[in-house]
């Protein structure tokens, strides 16, 4: 039984790595991408282009441009002189954000101890208008700071101290990359098993294999072993990129969050050989495949928080293994999790695995087409 | 082989496209999974990204903790409690919060030492510490950010409550274009209808002509007086009316459902959609012609089009910030052009220095991609 099953899992090795194109497909781009997308996903601004429109000649305006001008995330790109440059300028996207310093700033900051600045913002993306916001409130409370100091006007009573933990600069590279190891291994066992199952049907090879003592459980693990395999192999080699190159701190078990990954990989291997054994073709396999990697990936707490979510879209993410990984991933990574604060997230990605697994290997047999 | 070239008849090529034509609707109305790609895809993805995708954070939970409760932190802390935007839990103790923190339970913690009440009257001030869980590093900014609007209403209502003006020297107004309520769904919402498309155009064709190539119907056809450009031309137009039909039913649903204001003209957006439909339709043809065997392709299409199109087209991440080669690889992604179109057409209006130039850049996308596809179809003849 041993020796049929090695033999299995030796043809499904050959089928996916005979071709040499399919066996790039599988090695090369995940690489690639990783370094790509771990240096396209950041919420972090680093060139903000700004306009500046200031109508006043005072010396407190000139401080606040050159507060504006020394900040390493603002790059003034052009000096405006007339109201009416403002519009242009936005609607076709050259500057993000325009300074409006009115003509009577300096003279309101020194009589009444308070003058009004303006900022535009370009909204279509809201996220980064928010956050440029964000630095351009920074920039202007120092520089009230340092106006009161300098002034000797009275402090506010209290003042906010804050700190970040886990993350104290608040890299948002640091959040983004544990979430792309886990959507690249989520494509890898998409790749590797979402269509194997639909090609042998669409070819009528399945037939052949269905008539040959091979049990389903054991044609099953045949089609599992090589994703699990593959998923382990690449996964080390992302891990090692990660912490590596991107320099992103690895603190808890590495025991844990590989347990981790063979549970992910499991429920990963066992949607896709669902989705397989569900499709009569290999295009059936392919919409399948997108069918369930596309929501799996925007509702997995990637990019926008599951906390954000409505309480009926909340309640279907419980089925997003993805989920489950992103938490282990980012836990681990950067608080320093281990297995008891992570059983959680494990089990979860166990059953959706076993379930997955199951009804695929029953609808070897029952599949009707 | 050649006389797939020397046709009997110039005049019937537009019989022979219409017979083409015929026979692609033919093949997408049997295999039931060419029409759910097209409709039933992008209303699935569309609803359920549409209310599912938000960075608005509402019910932020965060632990409060006086360690010496009086009326003056109970006052500070009404600020937080009357705020829509937090959802406050009072722990006893610092380290309770602190364990709350760690476990998930709240996002961050306001803490008022025991001499908050004593300090407040002195001429330094007292400090509050707030504590962030950073792993989230935007929605730690957001938080930041609420409970310093909390702290600044808080001191704004002292200053007022003593009859004194509260010293805050210069004081901005912001204005934002466009999306003034600063709603994230008018943004992600236009950017999910160019994600979906891209998947949608591209699955279309992806296996196509691998299909035949694998199945030897490509070889039965071109024996036929019909040219490679015609069968190119037949199945292009087939999947470009089902596109369209997809492409429709998601403006129909952003608009209608959704609520994202559609400021420029929809002819416009009409004829940007359509061109971005022949790019992605033409991406997928590629991807097909080039691999010449299904698994392959598919295998391609997963790996190239939903990933780079949602990471690298400016729909999330700000492409402005990232390092010069990612920007540089940005410009292949053909969903990068059409982001920056319907971002622009729902929410600033037509913009014709945007829309131009991506239009353009859509176009000569569509034109490599067909050429590809052509040329590698035509090689297999000789």
């Amino acid at each position: 039984m041993l020796i049929r099953l090695l033999a299995l899992i030796h043809k499904e090795f050959l089928a996916l790595l005979k071709d040499p194109r399919s066996r790039m497909v599988l090695i090369v781009p995940p690489m690639i991408q990783l370094l790509v997308f771990g240096y396209a996903a950041t919420f972090d601004l680093k060139d903000i282009s700004y306009a500046l429109y200031n109508e006043d000649r005072g010396t407190a305006s000139r401080e606040l441009v050159a507060a504006f001008d020394g900040a390493p995330a603002f790059h003034r790109v052009s000096t405006l002189h007339a109201e009416g440059e403002i519009a242009p300028l936005v609607d076709k996207r050259a500057v993000l954000v325009v300074l409006h310093i009115g003509p009577r700033f300096s003279a309101d900051l020194q009589s009444r101890g308070s003058a009004p600045v303006q900022v535009i913002v370009d909204g279509r993306n809201s996220n980064t208008a928010m956050i440029a916001l964000n630095y351009v409130r920074a920039i202007v409370d120092d520089f009230n700071r340092a106006w009161i100091a300098a002034h000797g006007l009275p402090a506010p009573p209290a003042r906010l101290e804050t700190r970040a933990w886990f993350n104290p600069n608040l890299e948002s590279r640091w959040f983004f990359i544990p979430g792309i190891i886990g959507m690249l291994t989520l494509v890898t066992t998409m790749l590797v098993t979402a269509l194997t199952v639909a090609r042998e049907r669409e070819q009528g090879t399945f037939d052949q294999l269905l008539v040959t003592p091979l049990r389903p459980g054991e044609i099953l693990l045949g089609k599992a072993l090589p994703g699990f395999i593959i998923g382990m192999v690449q996964g080390t080699a992302i891990l090692l990129i990660a912490t590596l190159w991107f320099k992103v701190p690895l603190l808890g078990s590495l025991s844990a969050l590989y347990a981790g990954l063979a549970l992910f990989l499991l429920s990963g291997v066992g949607a896709g050989l669902l989705i397989s054994s569900l499709a009569v073709t290999q295009q059936q396999g392919l919409l399948g495949a997108f069918l369930f990697m596309v929501p799996a990936v925007i509702l997995s707490g990637f990019a926008t928080p599951i906390a954000n979510m409505p309480t009926v879209v909340q309640t279907i993410t419980l089925i997003d293994p993805l989920r489950y990984f992103l938490v282990i991933l980012r836990k681990v990574f950067l608080e320093g999790a281990g297995f008891d604060v992570l059983t959680g997230q494990l089990w979860p990605m166990a059953v959706i695995g076993l379930v997955s697994l199951s009804l695929a290997s029953w609808l070897f047999r029952h599949r009707l087409y | 082989m050649s006389v797939a070239r020397k046709r009997p008849l110039r005049g019937g090529g537009l019989m022979r496209l219409k017979g083409l034509v015929h026979k692609e609707f033919l093949q997408i109305v049997r295999d039931p999974s060419s029409i759910a790609i097209a409709f039933v895809m992008p209303i699935f993805l569309l609803v359920l990204f549409g209310y599912g995708v938000s960075l608005d954070a509402d019910h932020v939970p965060v632990a409060l903790v006086a360690e010496a409760p009086s009326p003056d932190t109970a006052d500070f802390f009404a600020s937080l409690e009357s705020s829509h935007y937090f959802a406050p839990l009072h722990a006893r103790t610092l380290a309770a919060a602190e364990q709350a923190l760690r476990e998930g339970r709240v996002n961050a913690i306001v803490h008022l030492r025991a001499n908050f009440a004593e300090q407040l009257r002195r001429s330094d001030g007292a400090p509050i510490q707030v504590i962030v869980n950073g792993v989230d590093a935007n929605t730690a900014r957001l938080t930041q950010g609420y409970i310093e609007g909390a702290w600044g209403n808080w001191l704004a209502r002292r200053a007022t409550g003593q009859g004194q003006a509260l010293a805050t020297p210069v004081q901005l107004e912001q204005r934002v274009w466009f999306n003034s309520e600063l709603r994230s769904r008018n943004y992600l919402v236009p950017g999910l209808v160019a994600i979906i498309m891209t998947l949608i155009g591209t699955l279309l064709t992806a296996l196509v002509m691998a299909r035949e190539w694998e199945r030897g119907t490509l070889e039965a056809l071109l024996v036929t007086p019909a040219s490679m450009t015609e069968i190119l031309l037949g199945k292009i137009i087939a999947y470009f009316v089902l596109g369209t039909g997809g492409m429709l039913l998601t403006v129909g649903l952003a608009v209608g459902l959704f609520g994202v204001p559609l400021r420029g003209a929809f002819w416009l957006l009409w004829v940007c959609a359509s061109l971005f439909l022949l790019a992605a339709l033409g991406m997928g043809l590629a991807i097909s012609a080039v691999a010449r065997n299904q698994f392959v392709a598919g295998q391609v299409a997963i790996i190239g089009t939903f990933l780079p199109a949602f990471l690298l087209s400016g729909f999330i991440f700000d492409i402005d910030s990232m390092p010069a080669v990612v920007q540089g690889i940005t410009h292949v992604i053909v969903a990068r052009y059409f982001v920056s179109i319907v971002q622009t057409l729902f929410l600033a209006g037509d913009v014709w220095s945007v829309v131009l130039p991506n239009a353009l850049a859509l176009l000569l996308m569509a034109a490599i991609f067909l050429g590809i596809t052509w040329r590698k179809s035509r090689k297999r003849l000789e």
